[in-house]
């Protein structure tokens, strides 16, 4: 038999949490990104590689919202893609990710202060005890228990990231959406929180998007590689033809 | 040798250099005084520091034999409350519309241009309209340093407001934050430093026009003082005033900034606090 073909039929049973269909995105005459399709389900870990410039970060910026597909489709959930970042989607940048005037243990209290206290977005009393001792978790979680007092700029760049994630993983959100998060780090640092990355996600089972400029963490952690390239070009009019997916590949993940 | 620009002055070193200008003026002073008051004994220009001393004595100590108060005090209070007032005020819009502008582009889009428009609005020169519009009691003066330093203090949290790197904001919304909690739990306790400094850089500016407006019209303040005398060429007094006047101006400042450092440790990280400095 085809061994497409069964594939194919549980892909029909299980419906994609989000579908991309046809997108394109282009500023006036430039044109970024062409005919990109895409299902993912529920629970993969994406990694995106390209070169630069081919328009990993445009992609990346339209799954968060910031920027609207010029042309095409975008469902998640089989609703249309919501048009700002929302708490379905996490994120965690290479800088800037996490509140630089509140302790650790305050920017992971605040992702569950928020929801709960709309006017004030602070909790009293027992509540804010409760919110702290789920906070405290998550940093325990993250390898964090002894820096819940600390700011930001006291963190390492690896303890602000580990933040960043325990942060946003509060929040508890359907997808995860990492922009080069470890991209600043040491080395070593880096195996760490690839373990630590590997761990929360087989954990969670939430969906992960990672846009990376290093191949192999791409290979490494996800459990899906796409590779954004420009597949035509005119040298006369380099604005002319956008990036597309030029690799998809499944990638074993244990 | 290290060349000048390695050259640094050790801590008691810097404070004696830092008094040399002061000494230098002192002396100046006090020369110039000497032998103006050696040719003409009743020379008012440059009194001497026995006539200083009564001076002082007279403004700071003594009580006016028809009211019964001390006018150094009665000026302090005076002008130190439309100070207060006036600054105070400042602050307050200059956080509320700063904070809007910089975090709303659709308050940014009707506002901001005209508060640019009206930063540029010479506060002396429409005095005369506040006096008529407002008379010639305390709340005219307010509304001049809220005039002349509130546009400045807008500006400048607009811009410190949108100095926020993107990237919070964008993670403060995939917390699922409102705009009101991002104002309220990211973007306002962020530019709340900032505030100060704003502030602190501000006072020499409301000082300026405190004074201006109580030089016209006024019963009493530091400003009214200081050019009520000067008909009769008070030096005495003139100058204990002025040096009154920037030692408070000085203390505020200090003041500002000491609350700063305490009010908010995150921001002053090494690096950051010799920016400050």
């Amino acid at each position: 038999m085809n061994p497409a073909v069964p594939e194919a039929g549980v892909a029909a049973v299980r419906e994609p949490q989000i579908r991309i269909r046809k997108l394109w995105k282009s500023y006036g005459d430039r044109v970024v990104l062409e005919n990109i399709s895409l299902d993912i389900q529920a629970g993969e870990f994406v990694s995106i590689v390209g070169a630069s410039g081919c328009g990993k970060t445009t992609f990346f910026r339209m799954l968060l919202g910031e920027e609207q597909p010029s042309r095409g489709e975008m469902l998640l959930e089989g609703r249309p893609w919501p048009q700002e970042p929302d708490a379905d989607r996490g994120v965690v940048f290479q800088r800037y990710s996490v509140f630089p005037h509140l302790t650790a243990l305050a920017n992971v209290r605040i992702a569950l202060e928020t929801p709960r206290a709309r006017l004030l977005g602070r909790l009293f009393g027992s509540a804010a005890r409760e919110a702290d001792d789920k906070a405290r978790e998550w940093l325990a979680r993250v390898g964090l228990d002894g820096s819940a007092g600390k700011f930001p700029h006291e963190l390492s760049g690896g303890m602000q990231q580990r933040l960043a994630l325990a942060q946003s993983l509060a929040a508890a959100p359907k997808i995860l959406l990492l922009d080069e998060p470890f991209g600043a780090l040491d080395p070593g640092i880096r195996a760490d929180m690839h373990a630590l990355m590997k761990s929360l996600w087989l954990a969670q089972r939430f969906t992960v998007f990672m846009v990376t400029h290093d191949i192999e963490e791409g290979f490494s952690l996800g459990s899906r590689l796409l590779v954004f390239d420009r597949v035509r070009n005119d040298p006369h009019e380099p604005q002319r033809y956008g990036a597309r997916i030029t690799y998809d590949l499944p990638l074993k993940s244990e | 040798m290290k060349r000048l620009i390695n050259q640094h002055p050790s801590r008691i070193g810097a404070l004696l250099l830092a008094t040399i200008p002061f000494i230098v003026i002192a002396i100046l002073y006090f020369t110039a005084s000497t032998e103006r008051l050696a040719e003409n004994p009743d020379d008012r220009l440059l009194p001497s520091i026995a006539q200083l001393i009564d001076g002082i004595q007279a403004a700071a100590f003594e009580e006016d034999p028809r009211t019964g108060d001390v006018i150094l005090w009665m000026d302090t209070a005076a002008s130190l409350e439309r100070l207060a007032w006036g600054v105070g005020l400042s602050a307050l819009l200059g956080l509320a519309f700063g904070v809007a502008t910089g975090m709303l582009p659709l308050a940014r889009a009707p506002l901001s241009p005209f508060i640019s428009v009206l930063s540029l609005v010479p506060p002396m020169a429409i005095l005369p309209i506040l006096f008529i519009a407002f008379g010639l009691d305390e709340l005219s003066k307010i509304v001049l340093i809220v005039l002349g330093v509130a546009p400045f203090i807008m500006r400048d949290l607009q811009q410190r407001v949108m100095e926020i790197p993107a990237e919070q904001l964008v993670k403060a919304q995939s917390l699922g934050m409102t705009s009101w909690q991002i104002a309220l739990r990211v973007v306002l306790p962020q530019v709340l430093p900032r505030l100060t400094d704003s502030v602190r850089l501000s006072l020499g500016a409301a000082w300026i026009f405190l004074i201006s407006a109580e030089a016209i019209a006024a019963e009493q303040g530091l400003g009214y003082r200081i050019f009520l005398v000067r008909r009769y060429m008070a030096m005495d007094t003139i100058l204990p005033y002025v040096a009154w006047i920037t030692l408070l101006a000085f203390l505020m400042d200090r003041a500002l900034f000491a609350l700063n450092r305490r009010a908010f440790p995150w921001l002053y990280n090494g690096r950051k606090a010799e920016e400050a400095a």
